[in-house]
């Protein structure tokens, strides 16, 4: 099925209208909602407060107040028609250092002895070529990234960790990602980058973007200590 | 505008927080909106000091919190009752008071409610990050330093004339907010993912009583009573999409949680989302509190958020002719 031939409209509450493309994570549908995002964000519309894009869908937050939602409405659908005339961007291509194994990827070993390969080999793979970020959620600056090779898919822990440190890279069933913050989580760890993601007082706040492509590449135990001097 | 100390805090109470009407526009780089999560408390509080409806307030949860005026000062106190005394004394809510140098304001205990707003004539002066000056707890910016407030915090505030023709000004009781003592009812506009309940599981979460439990927080009001029956062919989680206040997330354990305002995106299924007027209940709970969700048209809703603008605005003006 994946892309919808018609998009989908769900409420969610008095001020919010889901709009799923899609039933699955393909970069097809990430791409119509990325480009979605960004035609309504080019219209300014009054009454729109918010804009979520995901995976497969995108959340608008608006008020109803100042935008009835039947004007929202037929607004979207006006500029989803419109849609093929919205240029995208060019993506970005972010280069990651990411310090593997010991105690900075705690589960590098774990994750090699699922798939009966070396942790060097997971290392190897893990680098082997530029993910997309489908999109920034779960907390600031937090890249879900896709697709991992299939000898690297691995389920998420069993019991999450309270604690992850910051800067933590991590994979979970085909998607890889980065902790921006310390925070609990699932994911398992391959290992840790010191590249700082978010910095609240910057404009744009977040180093990465959804729709642009990150790439690792290993570094040592003192390149990364020596990183920010 | 000048800044001028005019707080000092002798205790933080429980958890005390700098919120606005939170941080808009940055979801797209996983940032949740935080803000005061009784907005409509906050705003009438700022309307009644004679700031802006959007300006910085304090949100004050449960009890504890004591703070001494450094200077002279017009306030206000809106939202839950926390019994807030002066000197001592009880202070009346929802209308303004002059408070002089060295006197003190202390939230006793809880009456009615969960979360008090505290917001002072000339607003709190709080740096703004991404255009607010909301406290985000689990990102750690916002606010006072990214977090909660500790004892010997010296609050700003900026400096104007008081407003002494505003003292005395009440907002009118019969627009107060109201709160079912036994058990709140909760309007709530079915989906997005209702369809992934059975009927029976829709009955239950429309009909059952659900108890307030102690893991409740600024992220979300976890809930216990009977469990929602899920469709045995959907699968329990959903592709992570976009979170807004009021949304009812149901877990695996079939146990409800309603997202506050500190969560921007969610793999849950959501069964239902709470309505826009009925948010400032849902952030005056506590745990051990009871509540009942009833469904509503969007309809219904969206002519309940008209009226209570339409009666914020004419307080407004009426106040403004003062």
């Amino acid at each position: 099925m994946a892309l919808y031939s018609k998009t989908l409209y769900f409420l969610m509450g008095d001020r919010g209208l889901l709009l799923e493309f899609g039933d699955e994570i393909s970069r097809e549908i990430n791409e119509k909602v990325r480009r979605m995002a960004l035609a309504i964000q080019a219209e300014i519309l009054e009454g729109i407060i918010e804009t979520v894009p995901t995976y497969r869908s995108l959340l608008i937050i608006y008020d109803p107040t100042v935008l009835p939602i039947e004007g929202l409405k037929k607004r979207l659908e006006l500029i989803e028609e419109g849609l093929q005339q919205t240029p995208l961007p060019e993506p970005n291509l972010i280069h990651i250092p990411v310090v593997y194994g010991g105690i900075y990827g705690p589960d590098l070993e774990g994750v090699a002895k699922y798939h009966q390969i070396s942790p060097e080999e997971v290392i190897r793979l893990h680098c082997g070529k530029p993910y997309l970020i489908y999109m920034i959620g779960f907390m600031p600056g937090f890249p879900y990234m896709g697709e991992l090779p299939q000898a690297l898919v691995t389920p998420r822990l069993k019991t999450p960790r309270l604690i992850v440190p910051k800067g933590s890279v991590a994979i979970a069933q085909r998607q890889t990602g980065i902790y921006s913050m310390e925070s609990p989580g699932g994911w398992q760890l391959l290992g840790r980058t010191p590249v700082e993601l978010f910095y609240p007082e910057k404009d744009p706040p977040a180093l990465l973007q959804m729709g642009d492509f990150v790439q690792f590449y290993p570094v040592t135990e003192k390149e990364f200590e020596n990183w920010s001097k | 505008m000048e800044q001028v100390e005019a707080f000092e805090v002798i205790e933080p109470g429980i958890l005390t927080t700098f919120q606005d009407l939170g941080r808009h526009g940055f979801s797209q780089v996983g940032v949740p909106p935080s803000g005061a999560s009784d907005t409509f408390s906050l705003r009438v509080g700022n309307l009644l000091v004679g700031n802006r409806e959007g300006g910085s307030g304090l949100e004050i949860t449960l009890m504890g919190l004591k703070i001494k005026a450094l200077r002279e000062v017009v306030i206000a106190i809106t939202g839950g009752d926390l019994s807030p005394v002066l000197n001592g004394e009880p202070l009346e809510m929802w209308r303004t008071h002059l408070l002089v140098e060295g006197d003190i304001i202390h939230f006793k205990k809880v009456r009615t409610g969960c979360r008090a707003y505290f917001t002072v004539a000339g607003g709190f002066a709080v740096p703004k990050i991404m255009g607010s000056s909301s406290t985000y707890l689990s990102g750690k910016f916002g606010g006072f330093e990214g977090r909660a407030l500790r004892r010997g915090d010296v609050l700003h505030a900026f400096d104007i004339p008081s407003p002494l023709n505003k003292l005395g000004l009440r907002f009118p009781s019969d627009w107060l907010p109201f709160w079912e003592k036994e058990e709140v009812l909760l309007r709530v506009i079915p989906g997005p993912q209702d369809h992934h309940f059975t009927e029976k599981g829709f009955q239950t979460f429309c009909s059952s009583s659900y108890r307030v439990t102690p893991q409740s927080d600024r992220m979300g009001v976890r809930l216990e009573g009977p469990k929602i029956e899920r469709r045995s062919d959907v699968e329990e989680s959903i592709i992570s999409e976009g979170m807004i206040s009021g949304a009812i997330q149901v877990p695996g354990d079939g146990k409800p949680i309603i997202i506050l305002t500190e969560l921007v995106t969610g793999g849950y299924t959501k069964i239902a989302t709470i309505i826009s007027t009925d948010l400032q209940k849902v952030a005056q709970l506590k745990p051990g509190d009871h509540v009942r969700f009833n469904p509503v048209s969007i309809e219904e809703a969206h002519l309940l958020l008209r009226e209570q603008e339409e009666r914020l605005r004419e307080f407004k003006e009426n106040f403004q002719k003062r």
